[in-house]
């Protein structure tokens, strides 16, 4: 989360509505960690990861659809778990949770 | 004017001062916040989750996750229950607990050309970096804009200092290939419990090193188990930035305990 502050704080200032989503989840083999965060802005602008690469693109739907709902924070998981809810997963087989929220605390 | 939670956590983040965050992210009171800091060896909270038991409960897992640097999931009921016989019957409050701690230091001695390019490198790392050198001339700021420090100062001072703060995420690079500097340099850093001790010099320098080293009485086998010398991985490098990815690339493997070697030629989970 540290190293996507800054362009939290720029797109803040500017007026952006911004959600951050956060790795708290790694089932089987994961590139990130939990605590990995990654941030998109109203314009679908991004800083930071959450995998390599893999779900990022369905992370930022994810955001933008929260923003554009005003809805609370939820969890989305990505992977091949019981409930194929998502159609992207990991190419390494792994399960990653994570809680995108709106950052309006 | 109130502070948000939001505020008040980047601003313990810029300060570097220990911090975790508390998530509510499922259940009753989801997105609900607590933010625990320590500053001195005292906690404080803010922020709440809804109910003052689970405050309480949560507050107090919270700052033992951020005293061991610790990130995860944890469940509880709305009022704090924490045992799995009182969440029987009650909706779960899942909460995800994130410790975020002061960047790793990593301390380099001798102020030579490496030091530039493995400052670089550890900065990059996310390292906070320190160059300490005893020549005024040679250790200015101007010549190593990366280090997040420069010291003018003979190394047994700064380790009595400081040596204190160092740990096992902490990195200590002797660099100096004096002995004059690097013995007590080494001595110092065998005196904390920093994890990484590496120290720069051929074959013949290290072989010297060791003999100067007896002579002041550090000769144990796990004295100099601890010192990674000559310093870094055998990437075959020879610029100053190649031999930097080295010894970073050492210190990476000596904490995770892996092997080093390619992926190609291991088998086993990548990400362990």
């Amino acid at each position: 989360m540290r190293e996507i502050l800054d362009d939290i704080d720029r797109w803040r200032t500017d007026g952006k509505k911004v959600a951050v989503a956060r790795v708290v989840k790694i089932e089987g083999s994961g590139p990130r960690d939990p605590g990995a965060a990654m941030a998109v802005n109203e314009d679908g602008e991004v800083a930071g990861s959450v995998s390599g690469g893999c779900v990022e693109g369905a992370v930022v739907s994810e955001a933008l659809a929260i923003i554009g709902e005003n809805a609370p924070g939820r969890m989305v998981t990505f992977g091949y778990s019981d409930d194929e809810a998502f159609a992207v997963g990991l190419t390494c087989g792994g399960i990653i949770r994570l809680y995108i929220e709106q950052l309006d605390w | 004017m109130t502070t948000t939670i939001y505020q008040q956590f980047t601003d313990y983040l810029r300060n570097e001062t220990p911090v975790a965050l508390a998530t509510i992210i499922e259940g009753p009171g989801i997105g609900a916040k607590l933010l625990v800091s320590r500053v001195a060896g005292v906690e404080t909270t803010s922020g709440t989750l809804g109910h003052p038991e689970l405050d309480r409960v949560v507050a107090r897992d919270t700052a033992g996750e951020l005293e061991a640097g610790r990130t995860g999931v944890r469940h509880y009921g709305p009022e704090g229950q924490a045992t799995p016989e009182d969440l029987i019957d009650t909706p779960t409050v899942v909460v995800f607990i994130e410790s975020f701690s002061p960047a790793p230091q990593m301390w380099i001695f001798g102020a030579v050309d490496f030091t530039a390019a493995l400052g670089r490198v550890a900065k990059v790392l996310g390292y906070r970096v320190t160059v300490c050198d005893a020549r005024e001339i040679f250790a200015t700021k101007r010549r190593f804009p990366m280090a997040d420090e420069v010291m003018v100062t003979w190394p047994t001072p700064v380790f009595e200092k400081r040596g204190s703060t160092l740990g096992p995420r902490d990195a200590v690079c002797i660099l100096t290939h004096d002995p004059k500097f690097d013995v007590p340099a080494i001595q110092g850093a065998l005196s904390t419990s920093v994890g990484y001790i590496g120290v720069m010099g051929s074959r013949k320098t290290h072989n010297k090193r060791l003999e100067r080293l007896a002579e002041v009485g550090v000769n144990s086998p796990e004295q100099l188990n601890r010192l990674m010398s000559p310093i870094g991985l055998d990437l075959g490098g020879r610029t100053p930035e190649e031999t930097a990815i080295a010894i970073c690339a050492e210190i990476i493997a000596r904490r995770t305990g892996h092997s080093a070697t390619s992926l190609k030629n291991t088998d086993g989970a990548i990400h362990s």
